[in-house]
């Protein structure tokens, strides 16, 4: 299961977050803050699995901009650092080549590129094609 | 959203949702679900709004509601929602199909009671034709399955089924997942597993998936590690794919293959060390958390023989790692591995001390104090080591480096607490034990924090006692005066100390030396009195000594021994805070205050603290001598770890060790029988113990096993199991630990059911039709009219379920055609043991096949029962809203009225005084122009049936898709034999080149009956008949999509019409659906409008109408010969009405 997909700039602004399971509103900037933290030290030549408290976050960059999923210590952490990538993919597709300034000026359209693609923190659908339909 | 609070336009949101236009309802939705959760207050007004989106006609209106109600649903509003969601389950879009099937998963958690109803329906999806919802049907299952596998485990057969044919990766993922979830509760299943997995894993590209599987094979290797001989080769594939993994040069890889090979140390840790060169290459590795991950899996794969080696790199990994919060796991790690059990794997002990004396140079380290209880652990339980720990420490004291100011700040000056303790303790082994007096009593001690401070102050004494001691066996007098002098210089600094502790103690002691002093001008000799004070050996404590005491009679832990204080100072806070520091792991003198629900809720937080701490058993003794002098000592229950075989000593040759340990342990278990009555002895004279059970305790050591000891150490009666603490009530995920299996209650039934049926009784009459078709189950015939014995009835039931899955998982023949059929427990148990039996066939169907034609039949009992019990009502139920019109069709079978007999879609194919067959057809949309044809075998003699052989005649039509060399004339066998009375599936497939008329195929099956007499060959002939409703699929269609096929004018059309019907409209309806596969569009009064597909992708559309006493049927379809036939087809079985 998915709890929170982030995406988070080189600078930690978050420039999009959605959260499967609720959490309270400062929570929710205290736990951003951290997470970005821990990813943003990190270095390239580092593998992109973190422990962090009871769940599990799997990052990846793309250029300035920093994808975090956190998931629960039971999924499949390839799985979902293949998903980040479709995900990118599809993005990549909708906006033709997709840039931070994008998703800024088009967020409800990325959260429901997101939407279609993780349902309740389950993914749903990774067929680009059926996806943008 | 964005960070900011917005509640306050919750309303507005909400007006936005219901907006007509989609792209403003989309954001609407999109709002909400960023915002709204549980506490929001306006979300009770959404419902209807919620309701009306989801049966829109619009699918992206419904999908777009059922995205945002995944994010904001609450128990309020699935409850209300939660029979609309189960009716888009079965909605004609996968899109909302898939949507509706996940967000169940939100629902069952926020509302479990709709757990039960609605997971036949769940079921069903897992065969659902379109991928996306199969996968989100799994993926429920698996999230639920999570939480409470033994329900999920009857699912099994599907799932491996899946699995076998899945080609989704994500899919698979899941499933696997599922089943390492499984496994623990069905080892057969693990070995049935296996070999599928290891294919996969042999062919996967996919590393998500191979990881998956390497996982789960680890996992079913784990549930199997007792009695399956032959996964060695499996585990040696997985340990040689992770090896792959590690080596990638990918990081994320090389960190899933360490994480998945510390799980396979924890069962198989020999085929782990075998790539030991590997994982210290991790070592080196840049990414901090892979080297963790190294180092995790280092701990598990230490021996005697490598320690040294592995500690040595440690170390020098150590040097490199500066100051980084990396150095300080490393050095958590060395002690870790070191200790471990007891330490096992550490055969030399000065070169053990010598380790952590050189751990001690750290830098800035928080772990001083691990290494303060290693040192002082192995000092105290190693007596052979004590003179060497003894020189090292009071080394370390006289060594400068940790007074130094900088690392006050950080933890490294904790070893010194152990140092002084030792040095005090064991003085007798000090070689210059002046020199580390005025080592102790120098002025920069004071600077150390207070409770390192008190232990110096206390050992100062010590050591001065035996100093005294030796001075004066040695006659001299002037040097023992001189070191009273230097006492009596020097304490006054710690009699200064802001410390309390420090402060008591020193002024106490200088008071006590100074006395010393008078006396010594007297020539009185004292120092045998000075060292009775310290006289005797300090024992280690375990940990769970305190629990141990059992509560004197008559004592009261709950009564207040005063009237409570006003003070808010609690009582128990205070010796808490003194001592603290000091005495970490020791039980604590509890105030007898503390009460009931307190001492449990310790002593669970003391268990848990047990568990993850390796050392938990090595209490510190130092704050024991303390008290000695204190009344308090009377109080401190002392468990004896009795052992007085004399510890392995260090440098002795490793067979010699064997020998002991092998020794020790026979002791032990001797020992552990004395063990309560010892105790017990003891408590009695724990008083005075110090002293008088001195000669007794000489001799009593700690082992490296000391460990078993405690660990089987009775639990005092009011403990709680520690099991019950991976029970948390406030789990959300609780709730859904419901029994599947359990029959459904009335009371269960969600709240609008309409097509729930509630358990009803049935007249014994009503059995003799469904007993005679069911005469497969002679056995059950006898009961079938005892109303009294059903209760029994489905007992047996389920045992017999139980017994069909057993079978599914004792086979292992090819995984393609899943010879036996395995049924589900379901909610449909409900039903009484007749319809029970009904069920268990129809699910045996629904379970190897495709397909759902089996299904509107359960459903016509329970609307036919539901009829029965609410009769009259009938006419109010009758929907007249857009309820039932929507429920209709989903609901895939058509309500039917009393009389119709319970039916099985089997049909006799042939039988002799052997063996009776019974078939059914049925097509699969997966595969265009293939059939299933079921064929079960019943064995009705005495003797064994085997050899089975079925040969069917092709036609230039049909064929039998027969393994691959085999020609035209060779028999296919039958994958089983049947002991007597035993009756099992086989399923074969066929290619049918033209679906639209009807085939009959001749064929025989060819048997050797076997039993006490001997052996014959017999046969059976048989006819399979291909009618052309058995090529068609059951496809729910809505009314819009039956329009707009009707308008679209390229169907040709043909008509019947049928006399002298007498059954209601309702039961033919049925009738139609179950044995033609149609399911019912829309129904308005004695008309009805129907829709199948064939498997070649047909629309076949029908319009049924009913008249005074006959039937007239309008057919639509792609296909006019297909129609024609089909029609023939229905007016036979419509005649027979």
């Amino acid at each position: 299961m998915i709890k929170f997909f982030l995406m988070v700039n080189k600078q930690g602004q978050t420039r999009l977050s959605k959260y499967y399971e609720h959490v309270d509103i400062n929570k929710r900037t205290l736990l951003e803050t951290e997470v970005i933290k821990s990813c943003l030290s990190r270095s390239n030549e580092q593998c992109s699995f973190i422990e962090y408290k009871d769940f599990k976050l799997i990052y990846r960059q793309y250029a300035a901009l920093f994808i975090v999923v956190g998931v629960n210590d039971t999924e499949n952490e390839m799985a979902i650092y293949e998903f980040i990538h479709n995900f990118v993919e599809v993005l990549d597709e909708y906006f033709s080549r997709v840039s931070e300034l994008d998703i800024m000026f088009n967020l409800d359209k990325v959260h429901i590129i997101l939407d279609e693609m993780v349902l309740n923190g389950c993914i749903v659908e990774t067929n680009r094609a059926r996806i943008l339909a | 959203m964005l960070g900011y609070d917005i509640s306050w336009a919750a309303f507005n949101i909400i007006e936005v949702m219901s907006a007509s236009k989609f792209t403003f309802k989309r954001i609407g939705y999109l709002a909400a679900s960023q915002s709204f959760h549980e506490g929001t207050d306006v979300i009770m007004l959404t419902t209807n709004q919620i309701r009306k989106d989801l049966s829109s006609p619009s699918q992206y209106d419904t999908g777009v509601a059922l995205t945002g109600l995944s994010c904001f649903v609450t128990p309020d509003l699935a409850r209300d929602l939660a029979n609309d969601i189960m009716t888009l389950m079965s909605h004609t879009k996968p899109y909302i199909r898939k949507k509706a099937v996940l967000i169940m998963y939100k629902v069952f958690l926020k509302y479990p009671e709709s757990l039960r109803p609605a997971f036949p329906r769940l079921k069903e999806k897992l065969e659902d034709p379109d991928p996306g919802v199969q996968s989100a049907a799994v993926n429920v299952i698996c999230e639920l399955a999570r939480r409470n596998p033994k329900n999920y485990l009857s699912l099994a057969p599907l799932f491996f089924k899946l699995m076998t044919s899945s080609t989704n990766n994500w899919v698979l993922i899941k499933i696997i997942k599922l089943f390492g979830a499984l496994t623990p509760l069905e080892p057969r299943l693990g070995k049935k597993l296996i070999e599928p997995l290891t294919n996969l894993i042999h062919s996967t590209s996919a590393m998500s998936l191979l990881y998956e599987c390497v996982n789960t094979v680890i996992a079913v290797l784990i549930s199997l590690s007792s009695g399956m001989p032959n996964h060695s080769a499996s585990i040696q594939l997985c340990v040689q794919k992770l090896r792959i993994l590690i080596e990638d040069s990918d990081q994320n890889l090389k960190y899933l293959g360490l994480l998945a090979m510390s799980k396979i140390l924890k069962t198989h840790p020999k085929s782990v060390q075998s790539h030991k060169d590997l994982i210290l290459q991790c070592l080196d590795d840049k990414d901090e958390s892979i080297r963790l991950r190294a180092l995790d899996l280092l701990y598990g794969m230490v021996s005697k023989k490598n320690l040294m080696e592995i500690v040595k790199k440690l170390m020098t990994h150590v040097d490199k790692a500066e100051g980084t919060t990396y150095r300080d796991e490393l050095l958590t790690k060395i002690i870790d591995i070191c200790s471990q059990s007891n330490y096992q794997y550490i055969t030399n002990f000065e070169w053990y001390i010598s380790i952590l004396v050189e751990l001690t140079r750290l830098e800035g380290t928080r772990h001083g104090h691990l290494i303060a209880a290693q040192m002082l652990d192995v000092a105290i339980r190693v007596k052979a080591i004590r003179k060497f720990a003894v020189s090292q420490m009071s080394a370390l004291l006289d060594s400068a480096h940790l007074l130094a100011s900088s690392t006050q700040r950080n933890g490294i000056c904790e070893v010194l607490y152990a140092a002084a303790w030792i040095c005090g303790e064991f003085s007798e082994h000090l070689q210059e034990p002046h020199h580390t007096l005025e080592a102790m009593l120098r002025p920069r001690v004071t600077t150390l924090p207070g409770h390192i401070q008190a232990v110096y102050v206390q050992n100062v004494v010590k050591l001065y006692a035996s100093i005294l001691q030796q001075k004066e066996q040695a006659g001299e007098a002037e040097g023992a005066q001189a070191v009273t002098q230097l006492m009596v210089d020097r304490l006054p600094q710690f009699v200064q100390s802001a410390d309390l502790e420090v402060q008591e103690r020193a002024s106490c002691i200088l008071q006590l030396v100074k006395h010393i002093q008078k006396l010594q001008a007297k020539d009185v000799p004292v120092a045998e009195e000075v060292s009775a004070l310290f006289a005797g050996e300090l024992n280690p404590v375990a940990p769970k000594a305190q629990k141990k005491v059992p509560v004197p009679e008559g004592l009261d832990l709950d009564a207040w021994i005063n009237e409570p204080l006003s003070d808010s100072e609690s009582e128990d806070e205070r010796p808490r805070a003194v001592f603290h520091e000091e005495e970490q792991r020791r039980p604590k003198h509890r105030p007898s205050e503390a009460d009931e629900e307190e001492l449990a809720r310790r002593r669970e937080a003391r268990k848990q603290e047990q568990a993850n701490n390796p050392f938990y058993i090595k209490s510190s003794p130092s704050p024991q001598k303390r008290y000695q002098d204190t009344p308090g000592v009377e109080h401190i229950p002392v468990v004896q770890i009795d052992l007085s075989v004399p510890l392995k000593v260090p440098g002795l040759p490793m067979s010699d060790q064997y020998v002991k340990l092998e020794e020790e342990r026979r002791h032990r278990q001797k020992l552990e029988k004395d063990k309560r009555r010892k105790k017990r002895k003891e408590k009695e004279k724990k008083g005075k113990r110090r002293h008088s059970s001195l000669p007794t305790e000489s001799d009593e050591d700690i082992a490296p096993a000391q460990q078993v000891d405690i660990v089987t150490e009775e639990m005092p009666e009011n403990a709680l199991p520690s099991d019950e603490d991976d029970k948390d009530p406030n789990d959300p995920y609780r709730a859904l630990d419901i029994d599947l299996d359990k029959p459904l209650a009335d009371s269960e039934k969600l709240p609008i059911q309409k097509h729930r049926n509630t358990e009803t009784s049935k007249s014994p009459e009503k059995d003799v039709p469904m007993v005679e078709k069911k005469s497969k189950k002679p056995k059950k015939k006898e009961k079938k009219h005892k109303e009294k014995e059903r209760d029994k009835e489905k007992k047996k039931e389920k045992e017999k379920k139980a017994e069909d899955l057993d079978f599914w998982l004792s086979t292992t023949p090819p995984p393609a055609p899943a010879p036996a059929p395995a049924p589900v427990p379901s909610t449909d148990e409900c039903e009484d043991a007749k319809t029970e039996a009904q069920g268990e066939e129809d699910d045996a169907e629904g379970q190897d096949q495709d397909k759902k034609s089996p299904k509107p039949k359960k459903k016509k009992h329970r609307k036919e029962k539901e009829e029965r019990t609410k009769g009259k009502k009938k006419s109010k139920k009758q929907p007249p809203g857009s309820e039932e019109a929507a429920g209709e069709p989903v609901q895939n079978g058509a309500p039917e009225e009393e009389q119709l007999p319970p039916e099985s879609s089997y049909s006799l194919l042939a039988e002799n005084s052997y063996v009776k067959m019974t078939c059914d057809i049925r097509g699969s949309l997966q595969e265009d122009s293939q059939v299933t044809v079921a064929i079960v075998l019943e064995n009705r003699s005495s003797s064994i049936l085997k050899g089975m052989e079925l040969s069917v005649l092709d036609s230039l039509n049909a064929r039998m898709a027969r393994p691959q060399g085999s020609s035209v004339h060779d028999g296919v066998p039958v994958p089983f034999q049947l002991p007597p009375g035993v009756s099992n599936e086989a399923q074969y497939v066929f290619t049918i080149q033209s679906i639209v008329m009807a085939q009959k195929l001749k064929g025989t099956l060819s048997f050797i009956a076997k039993n006490d007499e001997g052996a014959t060959h017999e046969k059976l002939d048989f006819r399979l008949h291909f009618s052309c409703s058995s090529y068609l699929i059951t496809t729910p269609c809505y009314s819009d999509a039956f329009a707009k096929l009707l308008e679209s004018g390229d169907l040709s059309m043909s008509s019947i019409k049928v006399d002298g019907i007498r059954m209601s409209f309702q039961n033919l309806l049925a009738k139609i659906c179950f044995h033609h596969h149609f399911s019912v569009v829309e129904r308005v009064d004695s008309c009805a409008s129907m829709y199948s597909r064939s498997i070649q992708g047909h629309h076949v559309c029908l319009l049924v109408k009913k008249g005074e006493n006959s039937v007239s049927v309008d057919g639509k379809c792609s296909d006019s010969t297909l129609l024609s036939n089909l029609l023939e087809e229905m007016k036979a079985t419509l005649a027979k009405c």
